[in-house]
């Protein structure tokens, strides 16, 4: 491969260490490892923040309309006078909420803190192909990171027609505050994000390609790698499509365009606008919003195969299946779009068609649960609160992925679209999925990325608690959903008018809900704990404290620019021979030659 | 005060977290032992938690689908609903198997296959029969979900036959609309540009297209009134104001040349379609009769609805600039469903289901089912004509006023470009 050679003249100069100063180092770094964890610095807070959020209104849905210290306390007497939040701000808490979640943690959070961390370390590459754009995609990251939470605080309230912002809704300010100045702001920080999420993804793509050590042949990529390769391309093709769809929107609302508004009267204003579609809206935003679920799921997928095979001591089952899959759903991902607008009125036999592809995702995402669960079939299983987290992650992405098998059944959507059970769907496969993959990857990592190890009995206490309160938020709403409540509801007393019982179900259900919430709110708090102490006062970590065989193992512990003070380390084989019959250890790193007639790859 | 009783006990909490994680390092220090090295211990107590929480979780989801697992929406009220819920239930039994088996297997090996001492893992990195074996399994499974949800769906999404009766379902920000086609049972036309007090509708007669251009011409807001004030040499406005005028101006001329070329192409027989329709109030019950085949056909004024009829397993959305629509037909009465969800006051609601502004969560309409002797007493009264009655008798005909509209009708409906609409206002509306 000619990468390597052409990379050659660098490894001389990884030899010599130049001081950097403080700014170039921590804040203007051009080092993946540093904006890798610059990202994670980042992600962590929003996460904090959406979550937060998510108490807030959670407590008004348990306790409708009941003072509380709690609210006014952040919220303040302007979004919840007394104590009792104001319906407009809860759509703008929700879709803030989802916003975050989505793309500033699981998004940009998740890919930008292991793609950048983990694609040098594991092809063997100095750094990225380009370290100065990867700055780059930090820094806009950052702002629109920052703009998004301005926006919170501006009079008018933040974007509130929810994370999928369609139009007419978020077209006019005369429909809801939240669509004035809270909207433009939401467009103008997702445009940012869009183009820091490209920059990103461009520069992994091409790192990936070129930049391989000698002898990682793509059949050799750890499934981190190839994870994050698909969930690229995915983004270099979807996002730009949101950004289109965002311009339209913008358009409409400032330029007095007609794409998405046709015959509309609001309030008592007759607007001229004729011949637009808010379905093209739909359609643009969910071609981009269906690989998105995708983008953020495969690298959790990719982080877990990787914990999971290192843990069970075992190789990972069907490697090439495992690809392949990957493969299969990046490709249907860009065919199904149309299962969220079963009943948005488009023609009948296109919903048809979507069913159809829909459901055929179903058989990779089969056969990577198998593969997961054969991988820890007469394993060594070790224990450690990365292997748990990613057990985590195969549960719920069964648990949320078999609701999704009703969900896309377009004659059964109709009664369930749009109701707490899509929730408790999304919740389940994405939600918590995602961020069992995050978490595991930082437990995972975290010795590589500070150079100390997190403390695993505060680990474990973080997962048992999450997964009891994940579980207990998530899957009650369910049955809420399945009482015919609707999401994106302040409060459900209309339900109560026409059928008390039900109404009474639901108000059980949400008290649970809302408990288990704030559970595993504060289980955060010790994960939070753990991450910051151990950032400083963490015992040091040993080079390869998993004994596992991918190629960032063989790094120093304390980050080196360049990645290896020497030359770049050749690779022999696959990352999975774990317990290979006739080896003495029950590890093999990839940079270890294969033996005297040992059979090569799988 | 408690704020500052919180914090403290805030502070103190972390500061005895640091405390214990310091005891803890210490001892490991001390017993030298690696925070990656878990011990055997510790391992074999996380798979034991594992199966715990399996069958801890296992026994929740079961207490759940007993405890609320009937479904806070009563049996299907609708001839489909009853397929859907035939076809939810075998999904949920083939997606309920799969949860537990699978989740079974995971938490199952997880515990059983935890690290033991001398014990190597085995080596099995792939086997194609295994693999195929997952592949063709869940695709054949897929094949039958894929076979009989798009029967049903074709069968929901047909259209209806020509005795349905067609219902109009007309959403704004917050309520709902409901208008029947009347005797002929066809719908009259409409256009948004008729809109007005009168005729919130805008239904499109010869008379309401005429009335919409008087009103755009002559009201005191309108084309006439704005050209005299802006001419008017007496009076000073200040620039922005000015401008705002202008735009309305320009803009209002544009509309009443559409309204123009409306009446141009309109075909006065058409009016009867709408004059026969029933028009009733915003919020006024959607009444519906047993065993009646209903095609319904949705409008929205402004942001996108939905509409969700849980009981009917019916929700279709409301798009501005598009007609939407579903069929169903009611098979059990309110009074029957009252009996069967022992509840004497049970009612069915459509529900807004889109999010549509602050006030969404209240967005609702009454539905009652009524057996047919109830409903053709009801359709009767409601049907008529009689000038006199129009508080109950609901035809176009019978409530579109008649004469020239009123000049404050006119004015309720603005067409400035930059008219601030007070939005709390509408929101507590
Ligand atoms: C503490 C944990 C969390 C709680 C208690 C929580 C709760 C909720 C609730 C109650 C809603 C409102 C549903 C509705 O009315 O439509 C919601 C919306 C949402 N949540 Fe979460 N959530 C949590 C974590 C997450 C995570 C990890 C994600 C990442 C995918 C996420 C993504 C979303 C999205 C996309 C929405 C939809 C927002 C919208 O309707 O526009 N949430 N969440
Ligand atoms: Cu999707
Ligand atoms: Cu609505």
């Amino acid at each position: 491969m000619a990468a390597h050679e052409a990379h050659a003249p660098h490894d001389a100069h990884g030899h010599h260490h130049h001081e950097e100063g403080f700014i170039s180092k921590y804040i203007f770094s051009q080092d993946h490892k540093m904006i890798g964890k610059q990202f994670l610095m980042t992600a962590v807070f929003m996460g904090v923040v959406a979550m937060l959020l998510s108490i807030l209104f959670r407590i008004q849905l348990a306790w409708p309309g009941e003072e509380s210290d709690f609210l006014s306390f952040f919220l303040g007497e302007t979004w919840a006078p007394g104590g009792v939040m104001k319906e407009s701000m809860y759509l703008g808490l929700v879709t803030i909420h989802g916003t975050i979640m989505v793309f500033f943690l699981l998004t940009g959070g998740l890919s930008g803190t292991f793609s950048n961390l983990l694609i040098p370390l594991q092809i063997g590459a100095r750094d990225m192909a380009s370290g100065f754009l990867n700055m780059l995609s930090y820094w806009m990251f950052l702002i629109s990171s920052l703009i998004m939470l301005f926006s919170l605080f501006i009079e008018t309230g933040p974007a509130s027609s929810g994370w999928t912002i369609y139009p007419p809704l978020s077209a006019l300010p005369q429909a809801i505050e939240g669509s004035g100045l809270g909207m433009t702001m939401w467009l103008v920080s997702m445009t940012i994000f869009i183009a820091s999420s490209l920059l990103g993804s461009l520069n992994y793509i091409v790192t990936i390609f070129n930049l391989r050590t000698k002898g990682m042949k793509m059949t050799r990529l750890p499934l981190t790698i190839w994870a994050f390769f698909i969930t690229a391309i995915l983004g270099v093709l979807s996002f730009p499509v949101l950004l289109s769809a965002a311009l339209l929107l913008m358009m409409d609302r400032l330029a007095g365009t007609s794409f998405y508004l046709s015959d509309i009267i609001v309030g008592s204003e007759m607007l001229e606008n004729h011949g637009g579609s808010p379905l093209l809206y739909q359609h643009l935003f969910w071609f981009l919003g269906h690989p998105e679920v995708y983008i953020v799921l495969l690298p959790a997928l990719g982080l877990t195969s990787e914990i999971i095979s290192t843990n069970s001591r075992k190789p990972i089952f069907g490697y090439r299946a495992m690809i392949g899959s990957i493969l299969a759903i990046g490709f249907l991902s860009f065919i199904v779009w149309g299962h969220h607008m079963f009943i948005t009125g488009m023609n009948p036999f296109i919903g048809s068609v979507f069913v159809f592809t829909t459901l055929l995702i179903a058989i990779p995402s089969a056969v990577k649960v198998f593969n997961y669960i054969t991988t820890i079939w007469r394993g060594s299983n070790i224990y450690t609160p990365a292997m748990l987290f990613s057990i985590g992650l195969v549960s719920t992405f069964i648990t949320g992925g078999v609701t999704g098998i009703i969900l896309a059944d377009s004659a059964l959507d109709i009664a369930v679209h749009d109701t707490y059970f899509v929730v408790a769907h999304f919740h389940i496969v994405m939600g918590m999925s995602a961020v069992f993959g995050m978490f595991a990857g930082v437990y995972h990592w975290f010795p590589k990325m500070y150079g100390r190890m997190l403390n695993t009995r505060l680990g474990y206490a973080h997962f048992w608690v999450t997964i009891v309160g994940a579980y207990g938020v998530f899957f009650p709403m369910h049955f809420v959903g399945i009482a015919g409540a609707p999401r994106r509801y302040y409060d459900y007393t209309v339900m109560g008018e026409y059928d008390k019982p039900t109404f009474d179900m639901i108000m059980d259900l949400n008290v649970i809900i809302t408990v288990f919430a704030i559970i595993a709110a504060f289980g955060q708090l010790i994960f939070l704990f753990n991450f910051f102490y151990s950032i400083f006062r963490g015992p040091k970590a040993v080079q390869n404290p998993w004994r596992s065989n991918t190629l960032e193992w063989t790094t120093p512990v304390s980050h080196v620019h360049g990645n290896w003070p020497g030359a770049i380390p050749e690779v022999h084989r696959w990352p999975y021979d774990y317990s290979k019959p006739g080896a003495e250890e029950d590890f093999i790193s990839q940079i270890v030659p294969l033996a005297e007639g040992e059979e090569g790859d799988h | 005060m408690t704020k500052l009783i919180v914090l403290i006990v805030i502070i103190l909490g972390v500061i005895a977290i640091a405390q214990l994680v310091r005891m803890y390092e210490l001892s490991s220090k001390l017993r030298n032992r690696r925070e990656e090295d878990i011990p055997n211990r510790d391992n074999r107590l996380n798979a034991t938690l594992l199966l715990v929480f399996m069958l801890a979780f296992f026994a929740s989801v079961i207490y759940l689908f007993v405890e609320y697992g009937y479904t806070g929406r009563g049996e299907a009220a609708s001839v489909h609903g009853a397929s859907t819920d035939w076809l939810m239930d075998l999904n949920l039994w083939i997606v309920i198997g799969v949860f537990f088996l699978t989740n079974a297997l995971l938490f199952g090996f997880a515990f059983k296959y935890v690290r033991k001492p001398g014990v190597k893992a085995y080596w099995f990195p792939h086997d194609n029969r295994l693999e195929l074996v997952w592949t063709v399994v869940p695709a054949i499974v897929l094949a039958v979900i894929i076979i009989l949800g798009l029967r049903s769906w074709n069968e929901q999404t047909d259209e209806s036959p020509d005795e349905a009766i067609r219902i109009e379902l007309f959403s704004k920000q917050f309520d709902w609309t409901v208008r029947m086609s009347g005797d002929d049972n066809t719908l009259g036309y409409f256009d948004y540009k008729l809109t007005n007090e009168n005729n919130p509708m805008a239904l499109l007669t010869t008379k309401t297209i005429q009335d919409a251009i008087d009103s755009m011409e002559y009201s005191s807001t309108g084309i006439h009134a704005l050209e005299a004030k802006l001419n008017n040499p007496h009076l000073i406005f200040i620039p922005e104001d000015h401008d705002l005028m202008v735009k309305d101006l320009a803009r209002k001329e544009r509309m009443v040349r559409m309204l123009y070329q409306l009446k141009a192409r309109h075909n006065s027989a058409l009016d009867a379609r709408a004059m026969d329709d029933i028009v009733f109030n915003a919020n006024d019950t959607l009444f519906l009769c047993k065993g009646q085949d209903y095609e319904f056909n949705f409008r929205s004024k402004d942001v996108i609805h939905s509409a969700l009829m849980p009981h009917f397993r019916s929700q279709m959305n409301t798009v501005p600039g598009q007609t939407t629509r579903f069929k169903f037909i009611p098979t059990i009465t309110t009074a029957e469903m009252r009996v069967k969800m022992n509840n004497p006051k049970f009612n069915y609601i459509l529900m807004c289901n889109k999010i549509c502004g602050s006030s969404h969560y209240k967005m609702k309409l009454m539905v009652v089912v009524l057996d047919k002797p109830a409903y053709k007493k009801w359709y009767a009264k409601v049907s008529k004509f009689d000038p006199k009655a129009a508080d109950v008798c609901k035809t176009f005909r019978n409530i579109y006023a008649v004469g020239k509209p009123k000049a404050v009708v006119a004015d309720s409906i603005t067409v400035a470009a930059g008219t601030s609409v007070d939005t709390a206002a509408m929101a507590t509306k």
